[in-house]
Formats: C-alpha cells, sequence, structure tokens
C-alpha cells in the first residue's frame, strides 16, 4: 500500500499532514510511504530528514498522486488536484462536510474514497483520531500565549522589590477542549482564571483545572447528546450577557471558544462589553474564522480598539506541534483500519461509516447521529419537596420498625427471665455484651488482615479446651475420659497452630 | 488450688485480653502485638482452668497437650501461604467436633443427671444445641476442607427439592428435641445420636452445595459458627469465658461474611442456598475484538508506563506467581516507576488471602491497597495487570444490567489507560458470566500460565 504526503498548496496552511517521526511509524504498519519535495518546509521539517526516516521523495504533485493509494492531507484537496487523483484513491483530510456540498459531489462522481478527518465522531474509542480535539488542544494553549504577548503586564502575581503586582484575571468562555487547554495553560502561567460554559457538566472539568465556574441564575443545561452545546433560550443568552458585561470590567483577558458546528459562531462578546473593558485588555477570538465570538472582531487581524482593547483574531498555529499530532491522528486511524496487511475499509464500523463521507460514489453525510456525552437521558426527578416527604416516611417506618423489635426483644427477655435460673440470666448477659463488643471490634480489621484475624480466632475458638479440661476423670476407662482427652488433644492443635501460624504470618507482612 | 472467685477473675482479665487481641488485629503495625495477648490471655484461661477446683486427670490433660503441641507447631510452620484456606478450614472442625465430644462427655456426666426441673431442662437443651451447632462446624469444615484441598469438586452440588429436605430434617431435629427432654438418666442417648446425624448430614449439604469462589464467604461463615459452637459450649458448661470468647469469635466470623458478601453484592442466603454460576449465564452479547499479545510487547508497555496496577486473582495463587511477581514489582521500582496492587475484597479463597500470598513474597504492605483506595487512582494509571481475576475486574458488572453480577463491586481497571489481562484461556469466571473486559479497546490479552509468562516479562525488562 502507497501512502502519499503532498505539499499544501494553500499558502495560509503552514501545516503538513505527516512528519518524520509519522513515517517511521507508517513504515512500522507496512507502507510504503512518498513525500513531496518541500512539503514539511512551512512546519520546519526537511526534505532531508524525511528521506532519513525513509521516505521517498517525488518531485511534482502528478506523479506523487498516479502513485497513490492513500493520500494524507491537511486542507480539502483542490479542483486541480481532484483532477489528479485516481480513481478508488482514499483521502485523509479536512473536509468540513457541510459546507462543501460540491466538494463531495466532485469525489463522489471522480470515485474518490474520503474520509473527513473532522467528521470523526467524537467517541471514547476515537478519541486518539480526533484531530480536533488536537487542533483545538494546540488552539487553546497558544490563545493564552498570545494574549499574554499583547497583555502588557505579568500574568501572575508578584511580590517585588520594586511592589506588589496582581496576577492577572483571565475569562475563558466555553469549555471545549481549547478552553480547557487555555484554562490549564493561563493557570499555570499563575492567572486567575474563571470559564464559563452553557453546559452544566463541564463544571467539574473546569474546577478540575483550577479554574471557577461561573454560570448564569437559569435552569437550562445547554448539554446534548452528541457531546457540542446546543443553542439556547433568549432568556438564558440575555442573562448571559449581563454575566459578561459585569465580567468584562474585571477581567483582563478574554479568551472566547464557543463554536456551534456547521454554524456562524454566537455573538458573545458585544460592543457594548468591549467598551467596558479596561485599555490594554485582550480578547483573543479563537472561533474568528467562523464569524468571531466578539462582534468586533476581524479575521486574520490583530488591532486595538478605540478604548485601548486588543482584539486577536489570528492565532498562529504552531504548525511543528500541530503536524506532529495531526500525522499520529492519521496514524491512529490507519492502525485502526487494520494497517498495511489488512487494510480494510468497514462500513458496519461506528467511527468509519461517519466519517466516510464519501464512499464508491455515493454521499454518505450527514450521518446519523451517535449519542456520545456523558448524561445520556434527562430522567424525570421526582422533586425535592416528594423526595423529603419519602424520606420523612421511610425514617418513620425505620423508627417504628426498631420500637416493635426492642419491644419484641423486651418480652422475650422477660419471659426467660421469668422461667430461667438467676445462673442462666448471667451467663446470657455475658453473652450478648460480648456479642456487641465484638461487633464493634471487628468492623475496624483492614482487609489486608483478615487472613491473620482468622487464624487468631482459630486459636482463641480453642478455648474450648476447658470444656474438656473441666470433664476429664483421673479413671481412663471413663468414656468420659477418652471423650475429653480427645478434645482436650484437637482444641490444643487448634491453639498451638492458630498461634504460630497467625505470627508467622504477621513476620511476613513488611512494609 | 485457687478459688471460684480467682477463677472467674482470670477468666476476666483472660476475656479482655481476648477483646484486646482482636482489636489489635485492626492494623499492621498493633498486629503483632494482637497475638501476643492472645496467646497470654490462653495460658492465663488454661492455668486457670487448671488449678480449679476438681481437676482431675492430669496426666492425660498433658500427654495430650504435648502431643497437641508437636503437631500444632510442625504444621503451622510448614504450611505453605496458598494452603491456609485448606489449614483455616481443618482448624475450623477441630472446634466443631471437640464441641461434639464435649457435649456428649456433659451428658454422660453423672452430675448432669442429678439436677431438676427447669435447669436441667436448660442444660439440657443447651447440650443438644451445643452438639448441633458443633456437628454442623464439623462435617461443613471438613467439606471445605476437602473442597479447598479438591479432594472434592469445587463445583456446587445441588439436587432438587433440597431446601424442602433441608426444612424438613430440621424440623425433626426439634421433635427429636423435645423426645429428648422428656427422657430420664441417659436414655435420651439415642435421640441425641440421630440428631448429631442429621446434623452433620446438613453440615455436608450445605458447603457441597456452595462453589470455589464463594469460599471466602464459606470460610468466614464456619468461622462464625465455630465461635458460636464455643459459646454454646459455654452455656452448656456454665462457663462465661467460654460464652464470652466464643461470641468474640462468633461476630468476627459474621462480620467477615457480611464483608464477604457484600464485597460479592449477594446476600447471605444466596451464598449459602448455593448452585451459583453453574451454567453460563445471558449477558449482553460481547462486542468488538479480542486483541492478545506476547512477552515482549507487554514488557514494553511495563517498560514505557511510569505508574502500573497490579490486580492479582485466585489464578495467581494456583499458579503460585507471587514470587516472580514479586521480582518484577522489584525491578520496575528500581526504575523509579510507582507500583501498587489493587485487591478485590474476595479475591481469591479466604478472606484476605491475596495480602497473605504477597507479604510471603516479601512484597511490602504499604503498596498493596484496597480496591476502594485503587479505584480513583485508575485514570492516572498507565497499565494494569490483571493476573488470574476475572469476576472481579468485570465491568459488565457496571455497564451491563442484564449481567448476574450487576452492582457487585468490581476494581475499575478498564478506566486505565491501558489493561494488560494475563489468562490461561478465554474461559469464563466462576459466576459463568463472559467478562466484556477482554473485549475493550484498551485491552491485550495474555495467555499462558501466570507464572510462566510473568518470568518471561522479568526477562525482558531491562
Amino acid at each position: 500500500m502507497k501512502v502519499v504526503i503532498p505539499k499544501e498548496v494553500n499558502e495560509h496552511e503552514l501545516r503538513v499532514a505527516a512528519t518524520p517521526k509519522t513515517i517511521i511509524r507508517l513504515k512500522k504498519q507496512g507502507f510504503e510511504t512518498y513525500v513531496e519535495k518541500g512539503s514539511g518546509k512551512k512546519a520546519k521539517f526537511s526534505d532531508d530528514e524525511y528521506q532519513a526516516a525513509g521516505a521517498i521523495l517525488v518531485d511534482t504533485p502528478q506523479e506523487l498522486y498516479s502513485l497513490a493509494d492513500i493520500v494524507l492531507k491537511v486542507q480539502p484537496p483542490t479542483e486541480q488536484e481532484i483532477e489528479l487523483l485516481k480513481k478508488g484513491t482514499l483521502i485523509l483530510s479536512y473536509l468540513w462536510p457541510a459546507q462543501n456540498m460540491p466538494l463531495l459531489n466532485k469525489l463522489a462522481e471522480k470515485g474518490i474514497n474520503a474520509i473527513a478527518m473532522d467528521a470523526i465522531p467524537r467517541i471514547s474509542r476515537a478519541q486518539k483520531m480526533d484531530v480536533l480535539s488536537s487542533m483545538a488542544n494546540i488552539a487553546g494553549y497558544r490563545a493564552v500565549i498570545e494574549a499574554a504577548n499583547y497583555f502588557g503586564r505579568f500574568l501572575n502575581g508578584q511580590i517585588t522589590a520594586a511592589g506588589k503586582v496582581e496576577p492577572a484575571k483571565v475569562l475563558v468562555i466555553g469549555a471545549g477542549v481549547a478552553g480547557l487547554a487555555a484554562i490549564g495553560t493561563a493557570k499555570s502561567l499563575g492567572a486567575i482564571v474563571r470559564a464559563f460554559d452553557t453546559r452544566k457538566e463541564v463544571a467539574e472539568q473546569i474546577q478540575s483545572m483550577g479554574a471557577q465556574f461561573i454560570s448564569v441564575d437559569i435552569e437550562e443545561d445547554g448539554s446534548t447528546a452528541t457531546g457540542y452545546s446546543k443553542e439556547m433560550s433568549k432568556e438564558f443568552i440575555e442573562a448571559e450577557i449581563a454575566l459578561f458585561k459585569k465580567q468584562a470590567a474585571e477581567v483582563d483577558i478574554i479568551i472566547t471558544t464557543a463554536q456551534i458546528p456547521g454554524k456562524e459562531a454566537p455573538k458573545l462578546i458585544l460592543e457594548e462589553h468591549v467598551k467596558a473593558m479596561k485599555p490594554g485588555s485582550v480578547i483573543v477570538d479563537l472561533a474568528a474564522s467562523t464569524g468571531g465570538n466578539c462582534v468586533l472582531t476581524k479575521k486574520n487581524e490583530v488591532y486595538t480598539t478605540d478604548n485601548g482593547v486588543i482584539i486577536v483574531g489570528k492565532i498562529d498555529q504552531l504548525p511543528t506541534q500541530a503536524s506532529y499530532l495531526y500525522g499520529n491522528n492519521l496514524c491512529n486511524l490507519l492502525d485502526d483500519m487494520g494497517k498495511a496487511q489488512n487494510f480494510k475499509i468497514d462500513m458496519n464500523d461506528d467511527v468509519i461509516k461517519r466519517a466516510m463521507v464519501v464512499y464508491e460514489g455515493k454521499i454518505n453525510w450527514p450521518p446519523e447521529p451517535l449519542a456520545v456525552s456523558a448524561k445520556k437521558t434527562t430522567s424525570t426527578k421526582p422533586t425535592t419537596e416528594e423526595e423529603a416527604k419519602k424520606k420523612a416516611a421511610k425514617a418513620k417506618k425505620v423508627i417504628i420498625s426498631n420500637i416493635i423489635w426492642l419491644a419484641i426483644i423486651g418480652i422475650l427477655l422477660f419471659a426467660l427471665g421469668k422461667v430461667a435460673p438467676a445462673d442462666f440470666m448471667g451467663h446470657i448477659t455475658a453473652f450478648v455484651l460480648a456479642v456487641f463488643v465484638g461487633w464493634n471490634v471487628i468492623w475496624n480489621v483492614t482487609h489486608a488482615l483478615h487472613t491473620p484475624l482468622m487464624s487468631v480466632t482459630n486459636a482463641i475458638s480453642g478455648i474450648i479446651i476447658t470444656g474438656g479440661l473441666l470433664l476429664i476423670q483421673d479413671d481412663i476407662t471413663n468414656p468420659i475420659t477418652i471423650l475429653s482427652f480427645i478434645a482436650i488433644l484437637i482444641a490444643s492443635i487448634n491453639i498451638v497452630g492458630g498461634f504460630v501460624v497467625t505470627y508467622r504470618m504477621l513476620n511476613m507482612f513488611k512494609k | 488450688m485457687i478459688t471460684t472467685h480467682i477463677q472467674i477473675a482470670a477468666y476476666l482479665f483472660a476475656s479482655i485480653l481476648f477483646i484486646l487481641s482482636l482489636s489489635g488485629l485492626s492494623a499492621q503495625e498493633s498486629a503483632k502485638r494482637g497475638v501476643i495477648y492472645g496467646i497470654v490471655g490462653m495460658v492465663i484461661a488454661v492455668l486457670a482452668t487448671l488449678l480449679g477446683e476438681n481437676i482431675q486427670g492430669y496426666i492425660y490433660i498433658i500427654i495430650a497437650m504435648i502431643i497437641a503441641s508437636i503437631i500444632g507447631v510442625i504444621v503451622a510452620l510448614r504450611v505453605e501461604m496458598t494452603a491456609m484456606p485448606q489449614l483455616i478450614a481443618l482448624l475450623h472442625s477441630f472446634v466443631g467436633l471437640a464441641a461434639v465430644l464435649v457435649g456428649y462427655g456433659t451428658f454422660i456426666n453423672p452430675q448432669t443427671m442429678l439436677m431438676q426441673g427447669a435447669e436441667k431442662s436448660i442444660h439440657l437443651v443447651e447440650i443438644y444445641v451445643g452438639i448441633f451447632i458443633g456437628a454442623i462446624t464439623f462435617t461443613g469444615s471438613i467439606i471445605a476442607w476437602g473442597k479447598l484441598t479438591e479432594n472434592i469438586t469445587s463445583k456446587p452440588f445441588v439436587y432438587k427439592g433440597k431446601d424442602l429436605v433441608n426444612v424438613i430434617l430440621l424440623l425433626t431435629s426439634i421433635v427429636l428435641g423435645v423426645l429428648f427432654l422428656l427422657q430420664t438418666e441417659t436414655y435420651g442417648m439415642t435421640y441425641l445420636i440421630i440428631m448429631t446425624v442429621i446434623a452433620a448430614f446438613f453440615g455436608i449439604m450445605m458447603v457441597m452445595a456452595i462453589g470455589g469462589a464463594d469460599m471466602p464467604v464459606v470460610i468466614s461463615m464456619l468461622n462464625s459458627l465455630s465461635g458460636w459452637t464455643a459459646s454454646a459450649s459455654g452455656f452448656m458448661l456454665g462457663n462465661d469465658l467460654l460464652i464470652v470468647t466464643g461470641a468474640l469469635v462468633g461476630s468476627s466470623g459474621a462480620i467477615l461474611s457480611i464483608i464477604m458478601c457484600n464485597a460479592m453484592n449477594r446476600s447471605f442466603f444466596s451464598v449459602i442456598s448455593g448452585g451459583f454460576g453453574q451454567e453460563i449465564k445471558k449477558g449482553k452479547k460481547m462486542e468488538g475484538t479480542v486483541k492478545s499479545i506476547n512477552h515482549e510487547e507487554a514488557a514494553e508497555l511495563l517498560n514505557e508506563a511510569q505508574s502500573i496496577m497490579i490486580v492479582p486473582g485466585y489464578g495467581m495463587a494456583v499458579a503460585k506467581a507471587q514470587y516472580p511477581i514479586h521480582d518484577l514489582v522489584e525491578k520496575l521500582r528500581k526504575k523509579g516507576k510507582t507500583v501498587r496492587f489493587g485487591i478485590h475484597p474476595v479475591a481469591g479463597r479466604l478472606p484476605g488471602h491475596m495480602n497473605v500470598l504477597l507479604a510471603e513474597a516479601n512484597v511490602p504492605y504499604d503498596i498493596v491497597l484496597e480496591m476502594d483506595e485503587v479505584n480513583p487512582d485508575m485514570p492516572d494509571t498507565d497499565v494494569v495487570l490483571v493476573i488470574g481475576a476475572n469476576d472481579t475486574v468485570n465491568p459488565g458488572a457496571q455497564e451491563d444490567p442484564s449481567s448476574p453480577i450487576y452492582g457487585m463491586p468490581v476494581v475499575e481497571v478498564w478506566k486505565a489507560k491501558r489493561v494488560i489481562v494475563m489468562k490461561r484461556s478465554m474461559a469464563v469466571g466462576y459466576a459463568g458470566v463472559e467478562n466484556p473486559l477482554f473485549y475493550k479497546e484498551n485491552t491485550d490479552m495474555l495467555y499462558g500460565d501466570a507464572k510462566e509468562s510473568v518470568e518471561k516479562i522479568n526477562a525482558k525488562i531491562d
């Protein structure tokens, strides 16, 4: 199987679909690899490195595509590129199927099979091939770095000889992969981080990253079964905007990451918010490519507003790092498809059947939905009031049954005391109290010591020896003597054996 | 000779020492002290009895004790830790047998015949009950011993109408008991013997019905029974020391049984009624594929991992793999890796069995943790090594409500990044349930004998 890696033709694209490290993995999987000369230049990988890793360098795209069984790319193929592809070739790249229907049609006409890396479903099994996550992670990290770059102060608080420095306050909107990465990075730089998300279920993740979860006082959950958030109601958005206004006046840096798949990014930061911010504050808009979360964002531009707020609509892609992760995502997918030897397009596979948007001349989009969110069904919970009532009723029941039991026990004891001799009652007292003592003492025993506990209780129950000792007679012919002799014998084995083996065991336990 | 009052004081002191002994066993640091308390308590109890009034036959007592001490010490020093369950079962049977013998001895003791009225009736009931429990403990423990040594098949043996037969036998025993009470002098002997046979049969059938992996419950139940036996004998002899000590042991065993039952999410009665895991039950159909790896790949995974968890089960005891595991752990720890053990409460055939085996192989006890301690750390664990465990790591217990073991607490190994399962074959575990763990994305199977596999991996760890 021949895997080819072409040079990206889009001039803004700095990444490449495979790094030399990816080539090594592909070779291990049994693929022959061909790389177009100069492919890795923008991502800082030289042709020599590719060659050293085992790839064969090819001069022109024409030659490259004529060899290809599988094409690994970053950007969707252009019309010219599609022309060069043979029928039956498999291409793996971003395709944005929801926005790119004409492209899908062309691929289908040409009989090319295409996997949209951006359509890999977000299920646990597919995490290792989820390029959106791996790229979002980079974007989140980079967003903080960009913000810190344009921000005129330290991010962390310091107390220096020259005076005290307050830590910067960062607000992250949207706690997806990018948002969480941003929280982590900002936190590690020492900033005070707050994060907002419409999905209540991510509160825990936000807090685990060390940020404060802020939300509005309206009961509405933005979670959906696909793992993305949904659009919220009007009341919710109004409350949200009021909240942002308050926050905007307080924080120094806002990083927005809210995107809804296949739609324009929601407008969250309005003009009034930007106006409320202090001069020198920074907004980094990760949704700039889909219209921006901030109304004032200009795509691919960084500029300062009239009131001195810097709005960053352009983010460096960290091409070296991004190419490495992207290449790994692709490798993981090929790994899943059976490596070179058993390579198979399995349309029954949950991941493949959703990501394979064009297959054997047919367009396979949109796919059937797949639930991935941890919280699957919204069950109808009984109201808290009902619950409290139930609890009270239950507690009442327990009290009543306790009273009944105690009454029964009391009556039985009374009856027993009436007929039994005083001696017997004394024994019962000792017995019952001992049961309670034993009950309380044993609960504390650690699991690790259960075996020694059993062998020591074994030894202790050898106390039955006293029975034999009390009964034994001088007369060996008396059957009582014989019975008690045997009893003493075996009970002593118990005592001695039990204690010795316990001691031996405990000696083995070492720290 | 000492007076009865002093004897009672000595007994009280011994009882206190026994309580301290059991509470000492609650932590590693105080455990040895606990054993010493127990020994001292026992010596005081025996001496106080021997020095009491009307003790006869010293010579026979001394002979019996010397023989017993020799046997006891030899057995205790020789026994292998893998054979601990058998030894404990055997020791339980001794308590039962001793109680039966003491019961008969008391019955034919002329003093019994001198009693009158309610006093005599109560005394006879005590004898009857003491022998009944003793006989069940005796035969039940013998069968448990047989099953653990594999002289008897460890498969549960049940027959139709078992419960009905048991009820009839129980009722018969009660009727015989009433008849026994009505007799004068030793004429009740016949009823006593018939009842003993019934109790013996009862004990046999009870343990026969229970399968191998339910053994931890059975052993703790027999442990409890042996305590109650001693207590019953105490009532019979009017001896408070026996009553108190027996009650301590009895409640200790009962607690262990409860802990074991909780760990399997099964009620005590469902364990006792037996027959669990006989046929393969229908859980959810398995999806996905089972991947297997070889020793080199497993060693490579361990070499790369930083945090490693080992989850052993009965398979480790069978293969005696604890020694090579210790070597492996030492090697990995020397390389600066975090290695810990996660132990399910019912792993093995005896409560705490795995801990004793690992201790025997010199694994430090502070890296041997309980299930509840390791579960929260699973997502941060790079590699989990499952050695000879199956049902205790079955994700079906949490994910599949149709599974027979649904709801049982399990070691959540599948939440770790990688899982290596060492197993002899794909066979189902004791509960007869398929294990979805083997089909998980992050699980690799390593087939073969656990001991050999660990040794081979050892050779590959640099």
